[in-house]
């Protein structure tokens, strides 16, 4: 599938998808990597090395810090694609250097799917 | 996008590492979004202020952007802290955490920034104008600017708001542009909205449904500054909305096209449903109002309730540093102190460590918090209006 750069780079790993969007202040724990939204389709998943697709963000405009912040703590995830990446997203994978492609049908993606991602290209591939 | 010889060579670093890294970060957005060119900004506002939000990583890189000297170019406030910046002891924060925070703000102020920490700059001497550009990031900050004063502001991440003020400008796409701002959904309200955390409840259960969407509400006959604080605030917490249009109410309503929508209809059973599904406790060991900052009618109104009375456990109501300055000007201040509750200035029950404090269940009128406290305070919540609330406290 062919999408939209946000953020250069290649990665490979399981996806873990989520159909709602995700708010990363507040929905992801900034030291583990887990998401502690109660009620969110991911809560009590961590997010750690997997390719992480969701629709789109929501939520707070500190998420950008903490997508910075679980680079940081090496809790990030490989990748990450949208359906449409907002500029909360965008500014904390660009910041933190975490590939990110949207404009991609993500409802083709299924859970614990192996991804392979070219960001610089915009190519997301199932293996 | 079209850059000016001035703006390439701030890319190439004439004007420093800091400018040149915040700069790229501009263009990148700028870019991925179809901006045809950078507009100048009147006034920014920065998000990722509490230590509680942004940790040793955050902290880190606004000390290494201090350190090399860069500084606004504009009128910039900050988004609350983790703790009241003087009071901070006597309200039992945490002094490690306390540490953190402090060196945070040295930060912010060595930037230049205005250390006011609140989500209500338009409340607290930062106030643009209609149609103004601007580079706000607290989302119920950007969806006020927005919505209620009709200025224009897309969804910064913090570091992009940073971006903004540093460089003076930002990318001229989104929210900025006329036709980005027309409603996409219309949302017909039948149910008679009376406190403010009615307009939080419809917040809270709107942004639920339309995510990232331009919702135009009709239906609302009437609603106050304080009420359209918590119904936006609400609404981009749940879903992602930074901007709404209210038939009759709001500058940008008559001009919009909002004919032709799809439409959700809101009556009193939703609104009562998303009350039931707010409250995920009983009896709460704190009660904390001003999610947005208080204004001072919301500080009156709570200390007219408390006057003479006499609290069972603390209630807090949050605002900003200028607000709780006129508050005790008026003596409100004294009276909610007397009653054993606190006005506290600069942070708010989202952003600060309360479950660190010891408490467990809170009591919320803003269907903000209610929809934070849960994941990121570990908190039960009580949502309802501030009579049911204080008088549960009595």
């Amino acid at each position: 599938m062919k999408g939209r750069m946000i953020s250069p780079g290649k990665a490979k790993g399981k996806a873990i998808v989520s159909t709602e969007p995700i708010g990363f202040y507040g929905g992801i724990d900034i030291n583990t990597g887990i998401v502690i939204e109660k009620g969110h389709p991911l809560e009590g998943k961590s997010v750690k090395d997997k390719i992480l697709v969701f629709p789109c963000g929501k939520g707070s405009t500190v998420g950008s810090y903490v997508i910075y912040g679980i680079k940081k703590n090496n809790v990030a995830p490989a990748a990450i694609v949208n359906k449409e990446t907002e500029t909360i997203v965008a500014t904390g994978v660009i910041l933190a250097g975490i590939p990110c492609i949207d404009q991609i049908d993500i409802d083709k993606i299924k859970d614990g799917d192996e991804l392979e991602i070219d960001a610089d290209d915009g190519n997301v591939k199932i293996l | 996008m079209h850059l000016t010889k001035k703006e390439e060579k701030i890319l190439d670093g004439e004007s420093g590492e800091v400018m040149a890294r915040l700069f790229r970060l501009l263009v990148r957005l700028g870019d991925i979004y179809g901006a045809d060119k950078m507009i100048p900004v009147g006034s920014v506002q920065v998000a990722g202020v509490s230590y509680k939000s942004i940790g040793d990583p955050g902290t880190a890189f606004l000390e290494d952007m201090a350190s090399k000297g860069a500084k606004v170019k504009v009128l910039t406030y900050l988004n609350p802290a983790g703790m009241d910046l003087e009071n901070w002891e006597e309200l039992g924060f945490p002094k490690d955490f306390a540490k953190n925070q402090l060196r945070i703000m040295k930060a912010f102020k060595d930037m230049g920034i205005v250390v006011t920490s609140t989500c209500t700059p338009y409340l607290a001497g930062n106030l643009p104008r209609f149609r103004e550009h601007i580079a706000w990031s607290e989302s119920s900050a950007v969806s006020f600017s927005n919505s209620v004063i009709g200025s224009r502001t897309n969804r910064e991440g913090g570091p992009s708001a940073l971006a903004a003020a540093i460089c003076g400008v930002t990318a001229n796409y989104g929210l900025h542009l006329w036709e980005n701002r027309q409603p996409s959904i219309k949302i017909e309200v039948s149910s008679d909205l009376k406190s403010n955390s009615d307009f939080g409840a419809l917040g809270y259960f709107v942004g639920k449904q339309v995510k990232n969407k331009i919702p135009y509400f009709t239906g609302i006959k009437d609603a106050n500054t304080d009420q359209l604080k918590a119904l936006g605030a609400a609404m981009a917490a749940s879903g992602a909305v930074a901007l709404y249009h209210v038939e009759g109410l709001t500058p940008e309503a008559d001009l919009v096209e909002s004919k032709g929508l799809e439409k959700i209809s809101v009556s009193q059973k939703e609104i009562k449903e998303t009350y039931k599904k707010l409250n995920s406790g009983k009896d709460p060991d704190i009660v904390i109002f001003g999610c947005p900052h208080a204004s001072l009618r919301e500080i009156s109104y709570l200390a007219d309730k408390l006057d003479g009375k006499k609290l069972k456990k603390p209630v807090w109501i949050c605002t900003s540093r200028m607000v709780k300055e006129a508050a005790e000007r008026m003596g409100y201040n004294e009276i909610i102190t007397k009653a054993g509750g606190s006005i506290v200035a600069d942070t708010c029950m989202v952003v600060s460590p309360i479950e660190q404090m010891g408490y467990k269940t809170t009591g919320v009128n803003s269907g903000k918090a209610a929809n934070y406290l849960p994941g990121f305070c570990k908190q039960e919540v009580c949502f309802a209006n501030i009579d049911d609330l204080v008088e549960g406290q009595l």
